[in-house]
């Protein structure tokens, strides 16, 4: 037999140890996604038409309210004086209207919600009452793609999956493999060693590539996203970060015997840059102080990356000091963990 | 014959806060084609040698010869031509059995088809199922049919059947024997005297890193002077101490042993001593309250050089 055919069978027993094991499939095909569909269901865009006013019980009330209801984008309910100041307070409607001669505007000038309610409500009184606008004019509504919180999820959601699988996926599976043995028996056979950690990297990379394929297709079909770069530049960036991370994966295993231990490294390494890497929000919200290490974080440049690109349509050369930043991490753990790597 | 492995003054010491000195000074010849063990208690560091002779141990100090190579010039020529099973290697849950056995093949660049190894260690019905499926004994076989694939000239087995059920134990030495009679040497570390006896044509009784005697099953038999154990207790009260040069001094008896209740003689001819204890006894004026006698074992042989059962551990 050839000296592939190791390298063969060893890629083979990566791919089929993951796509074997359900609960693996789950995490890192089902998970992501799940968090995906939960998070864009709770930070959807609330639509515009939902402000709530209350307008006092009182001589007119009634009135004021169906004119009030006829206008597109209010939800109008009469409330007694005491209840509907408390559901101002509470933050339950917006604004309070206070029927007579003269309005009463009641509203809390720091929530936009109250400012744009009393001026949308003004005009709406003030026209029914026989207001003429001066002025013609015409309203073209746009959404600029990209704006949403989904938009800005999906690229975070993809740079942490292609992390934790890393780890995962080789951190923890060498040192399983080393806590039975098999890694021992491994090295009492001629197999080329190299063949070995290569075939664990080479199905890594495959299953990031199945993993970017799903998540970019659910945000397409599912939330509407538009991509505004190359997608096969978006491709290229997760296998840089999945090799990347591979080598903070196998440094972390390097010398690990035990499980338990292996899993506090990786939590050790991953923890610190869900939080400050832009998973779940902007990692612009750190002080100015920490910026330069925020950034120097491989899941930081990778996450940024992959928004610039998917985001606002940047090219690869664009992105080249973010790149710079993912070889320099991925080289340097895996240099060193070739050095500290044992077989038993 | 030529010489398999050929080891002298083997030493390995790991290091710590207490270092561990696993073996001190030990010696090994193993000719090709014979079934060689390594008979001994546990922490006698039969392991801790067999690693080092496999190439996944580096050996403190010593002279070490496998195939007439050495590992640190001849490292990948030596993986090719032996074949290894560990203590407790446990092989991926979700791989069939054949799917494993392709793997280890496709490292060797000549061997014997997945199909044959498996084949040899008789688990052919298993072939296309999951490693999770199988029992501790087709497991270790498993483990056989990994070190089999690529047609070794040597091959090591540690424990083999260490925790197996007596069937599955049986099933192993069955798959060794027919190992050595295709011609390959073997070198297995067993703790169970039984095995070593039944298996091996020469034997090496290792305790605390040393080899304290070596040769064959019969021939390590023979040096206790005695094919038999006589083994018995008198009724009521006696000096043990001044009993025992009594003993020692009877008709065939070739040494004598106190045991907790008793004595053990070893003997060369039961029907000379044996009416030799009765008379014993008969002039003492008590009588046995128990008696039996067995042909001598390795086990034996262990209690006579080092004053201890195998499995006192």
């Amino acid at each position: 037999m050839s000296e592939s055919s190791g390298f063969v069978e060893l890629y083979k027993l990566r791919v089929r140890e993951f796509v074997r094991e359900p609960a693996i499939l789950f995490w890192v095909f089902g998970f992501p996604i799940l968090l995906a569909v939960g998070l864009g269901i709770a930070f959807r865009e609330k639509p515009v038409d939902s402000i709530s006013i209350a307008v006092i019980d009182a001589a007119g009330s009634d009135e004021l309210a169906t004119s009030l209801s006829a206008v597109p984008g209010f939800r109008v309910r009469e409330l007694d004086h005491a209840e509907a100041l408390l559901a101002l307070r509470l933050g339950k409607v917006a604004l309070v209207v206070h029927p007579g001669a003269e309005l009463e505007y009641r509203f809390d000038e720091t929530n936009p919600e109250g400012v744009l309610a009393r001026s949308r409500v003004d005009d709406a009184l003030q026209r029914a009452a026989g207001r003429m606008d001066p002025r013609a004019f015409r309203e073209t509504l746009v959404t600029e793609p990209g704006s949403r919180y989904v938009d800005f999820l999906i690229p975070g959601l993809l740079g942490m999956n292609i992390l934790s699988g890393s780890m995962y996926g080789i951190g923890f599976a060498l040192v399983e493999m080393r806590s039975r043995k098999l890694l021992k028996r491994l090295a009492a056979t001629p197999m080329k060693r190299s063949h070995f950690l290569l075939a664990t990297i080479a199905s890594r990379m495959t299953i990031v590539v199945v993993e970017v394929v799903l998540m970019l297709t659910f945000g397409w079909l599912a939330f509407d996203m538009v991509f505004q770069g190359s997608l096969i530049t978006a491709m290229g960036l997760c296998i840089l970060g999945a090799a990347s991370f591979a080598g903070l994966g196998l440094l972390a295993a390097a010398r690990t015997r035990k499980i338990e231990v292996v899993s506090g490294l990786i939590n050790v390494v991953m923890l610190p840059m869900f939080v400050v890497s832009g998973v779940f929000f902007s990692s612009e919200r750190f002080p100015d102080a920490i910026q330069p290490l925020v950034r120097a974080m491989p899941l930081t440049a990778l996450n940024d990356a992959l928004r610039a690109v998917l985001l606002e349509g940047a090219d690869l050369t664009s992105q080249l000091g973010r790149i710079g930043i993912l070889v320099a991490w991925g080289a340097i753990s895996f240099v060193v963990a070739l050095r500290l790597f044992r077989w038993n | 014959m030529t010489s398999a492995i050929h080891v002298r003054d083997l030493r390995k010491t790991y290091p710590g806060r207490t270092p561990v000195e696993a073996v001190r000074g030990l010696d090994l010849d193993v000719e090709s084609g014979s079934c060689f063990g390594l008979l001994g208690p546990n922490g006698a560091g039969k392991t801790t040698t067999i690693e080092i002779l496999e190439g996944l141990l580096d050996p403190t100090s010593g002279d070490v010869e496998v195939l007439g190579m050495r590992w640190d010039r001849d490292a990948t020529q030596l993986r090719e031509r032996i074949g290894v099973t560990l203590q407790e290697t446990k092989f991926t849950d979700k791989l069939s059995v054949l799917e494993t056995l392709q793997m280890f093949r496709a490292f060797f660049p000549r061997g014997v088809a997945a199909q044959e190894a498996i084949e040899l260690v008789g688990l052919g019905e298993k072939s296309t199922s999951y490693v999770v499926t199988l029992s501790g004994g087709q497991r270790q076989r498993l483990a056989v049919a990994c070190a089999l694939v690529g047609e070794p000239d040597l091959l090591f087995l540690d424990e083999p059947t260490s925790g197996l059920d007596p069937q599955s134990r049986r099933q192993l030495w069955d798959v060794v024997r027919s190992l050595r009679s295709r011609g390959k040497t073997i070198l297995l570390t067993t703790h169970y005297m039984d095995e070593a006896e039944k298996l091996c044509d020469q034997i090496a009784i290792v305790d605390h890193g040393r080899v304290i005697a070596a040769g064959s099953p019969a021939e390590l038999i023979r040096s206790l002077g005695g094919d038999h154990v006589v083994e018995f207790a008198f009724g009521g009260e006696i000096e043990a101490a001044a009993e025992l040069e009594a003993l020692k001094a009877l008709p065939s008896v070739r040494s004598a042993r106190g045991e907790a209740d008793g004595f053990q003689l070893t003997v060369a001819e039961p029907h000379i001593a044996l009416p030799a204890i009765l008379e014993r006894s008969k002039s003492r004026g008590t009588t046995l309250s128990r008696l039996s006698t067995r042909h001598a074992s390795l086990e034996d042989v262990f209690v006579a050089l080092t004053g201890r059962h195998l499995r006192d551990e």
